[in-house]
């Protein structure tokens, strides 16, 4: 079977980051199409159509998400790309944005159209700044050929874009802190309602969109959302960018049906390859860092035995009892000799450092979480440490203002829910877990 | 570097006149009253310039933005990205999270420290790198990664780090 390619297919192209060869190669006739022949509320009913569910991570209906929007008379209304990609694993929008960087500027140009946007903005993490150069010089690129600004292709419509940066800081991934830290502050999350749908950007109503998600609507205007609809399986329609890493033969940003198999996914030919260095799969974290662990026999299958696919409702089949999450599409493979222990203090610290600090579960919960995981994985644990963890676990989850606190607690849980006997042997061999050196090449002595 | 501490508290520092120009550009980007807006771009801006943001310069941008100073490093202390105290010419990165973690970064981190016979955080003497390490900088699949002035450098090994030294080594000589 074919995979149909609806973002990438065109990326590979010499010069497509120029418009000039983007143009060349059908870009934006998906823009003069709509502008000429449709209303800005039919796009969104053909984004409706389409199935489009937010490519983030949180898998929420686009269309649905930005029928909410709040029109109130002489308001202004903005729409906000979110490219703060900042999510351990993922690293897709990035390679979007450098290879086909006038995909997202169309993309957002459509989208504003349907919104009624005069202003929209894109959000880019601080440590993405080359990209934001390639962004800012495609604009000025649409600008002098009158497809950004006034009037644009004939259209009446009118629109200006803003390239951000962030200042280095994952929570701004976070739709309402991203918004926060484009109005020039700290970003610490609202509290939630009011919705950005109805007080978002300067108190005005805003729809945020991942990257990915806003570069789909070119091809949904383009062949139409029943197009769109037609690839996947069930809810899970279109395509999906999966960032592949960990020890993966080829590692890599591959533009998949929705609906392809795990085990295609890793082993397959024209995607990973298998496990690097001819090694065993241990386990999977499929959609970014918070998301629950998968240990290799959940991996390829469900607990009921059926073919684990790459959908939102296959890879999330048994719940947090046996599966996952697609989440953002950042999927960490780990090989047999790759440590569970380690690597959950590692997200742990992870998720400590980048607490915003705002709500005392998260604030405090997640630095415990750390320093008991960090104890554990340096020999200096105890048994009831583990019991201790999913105790901090439980007083996080749901109770902080957004949802950083649980993605920092699922993983501590389901590393222990599926892998409690290696958490059990670093306490109980504390000499040979040191070193084993878990998940670490020999350590060389540089003296 | 060190001449601008006896500065800390005392004179704010400017901009310089190409980057004046470039931070009203940025600030033109912005509706009227939402000048604030551009803080964060303009501190990357001034780091850029200085190599990191003493009291002196976010002052400056404070009136520039016209708010409040404390506005300024509330949000200078808030994001990872901002030396808050004088670091190296070179400042080296290095992605420290899982995903670059299986594939190698401790060891990386460990050979940069003793190719450069500092710690995590510390400066060379001749202050020319400064070693520090961040959280996932979007380069999952292509780790061990650092970052050195906007630029990736990936797939490291020792021979790309010594390279990679020698060669910032050399051009900050000439």
């Amino acid at each position: 079977m074919k995979n149909t390619m609806l973002l990438l297919d065109k990326a590979h192209i010499e010069g497509i980051e120029s418009l000039e060869v983007y143009r060349k190669n059908g870009g934006y006739q998906a823009l003069a199409k709509a502008l000429k022949h449709f209303a800005p509320e039919e796009i969104v009913e053909e984004v409706k159509k389409s199935g489009l569910r937010g490519r983030g991570g949180a898998g929420f209906s686009t269309g649905l998400k930005w029928s909410f929007l709040a029109k109130p008379e002489g308001v202004p209304r903005y729409l906000v790309c979110n490219a703060d990609e900042s999510e351990p694993g993922t690293f897709k929008d990035r390679y979007l944005m450098e290879k086909i960087p006038h995909l997202l500027i169309e993309g957002m140009i459509l989208s504003s159209y349907a919104l009624g946007a005069a202003h929209s903005f894109i959000y880019i993490r601080g440590e993405y700044m080359w990209i934001l150069n390639i962004l800012q010089k495609a604009i000025q690129e649409a600008h002098a050929a009158g497809l950004l600004g006034k009037n644009i292709l004939g259209s009446g419509y009118n629109l200006e874009l803003t390239v951000a940066p962030g200042g280095g800081a994952y929570i701004c991934g976070e739709e309402t802190a991203l918004l926060e830290s484009l109005e020039g502050k700290r970003g610490n999350p609202r509290m939630k309602p009011p919705f950005p749908a109805v007080k978002g950007l300067w108190g005005c109503p805003t729809v945020v969109n991942n990257v990915e998600t806003i570069a789909a609507v070119v091809p949904i205007l383009l062949h139409g959302g029943d197009h769109y609809a037609s690839i996947g399986i069930g809810k899970s329609t279109g395509t999906k960018l999966i960032s592949a890493c960990g020890n993966l033969v080829r590692p890599g940003v591959y533009e998949i049906e929705m609906g392809l198999s795990v085990e295609e996914f890793i082993y397959g030919d024209d995607y990973c390859r298998g496990i690097a260095k001819g090694k065993k799969l241990k386990a999977c974290v499929p959609g970014g860092s918070s998301v629950p662990i998968l240990p290799h026999y959940l991996v390829l299958e469900t607990a009921k035995g059926e073919k684990r696919l790459m959908t939102y409702e296959s890879l999330a089949d048994g719940g947090f009892a046996s599966g996952s999450m697609l989440g953002s599409g950042g999927f960490i493979v780990f090989d047999e000799d790759q440590c569970i222990v380690r690597n959950t203090w590692n997200f742990a610290r992870f998720y400590a450092h980048e607490s915003c600090g705002q709500c005392s579960p998260c604030r405090e919960g997640t630095g415990w979480m750390e320093k008991v995981l960090n104890r554990l994985e340096h020999g200096l644990g105890n048994i009831r440490d583990i019991d201790l963890l999913a105790d901090i676990n439980k007083k996080i989850e749901g109770n902080t203002i957004c949802p950083l606190g649980d993605a920092a607690a699922w993983p501590v849980a389901a590393a222990i829910r599926h892998f409690r006997e290696e958490f059990e042997w670093h306490v109980t061999h504390k000499e040979e877990s040191q070193k084993r050196n878990f998940g670490l090449a020999p350590v060389k002595a540089f003296v | 570097m060190n001449t601008e501490k006896h500065l800390i508290f005392k004179e704010k520092i400017p901009f310089s006149e190409s980057n004046l120009s470039k931070a009203k550009e940025i600030i033109q980007q912005y509706p009227e009253e939402k000048s604030k807006s551009a803080l964060i771009a303009l501190l990357h801006l001034a780091q850029e310039e200085r190599g990191w943001l003493s009291v002196g310069t976010m002052d400056y941008i404070a009136d520039l933005l016209h708010i409040q100073p404390i506005e300024v490093y509330e949000v200078a202390t808030f994001y990872t990205m901002f030396h808050l105290q004088p670091v190296g010419k070179h400042v080296m990165e290095v992605c420290r999270t899982g995903p670059c973690m299986l594939v190698g970064s401790d060891q990386i981190i460990q050979y940069l420290e003793h190719k450069l016979e500092i710690k995590v955080g510390e400066t060379t003497q001749d202050g020319l790198f400064t070693l520090k390490t961040v959280e996932c900088l979007g380069a999952c699949g292509y780790g061990p990664m650092l970052q050195c002035k906007g630029q990736n450098h990936e797939f490291l090994n020792e021979e790309k780090i010594d390279h990679l030294i020698d060669s910032l080594t050399k051009s900050s000589l000439t």
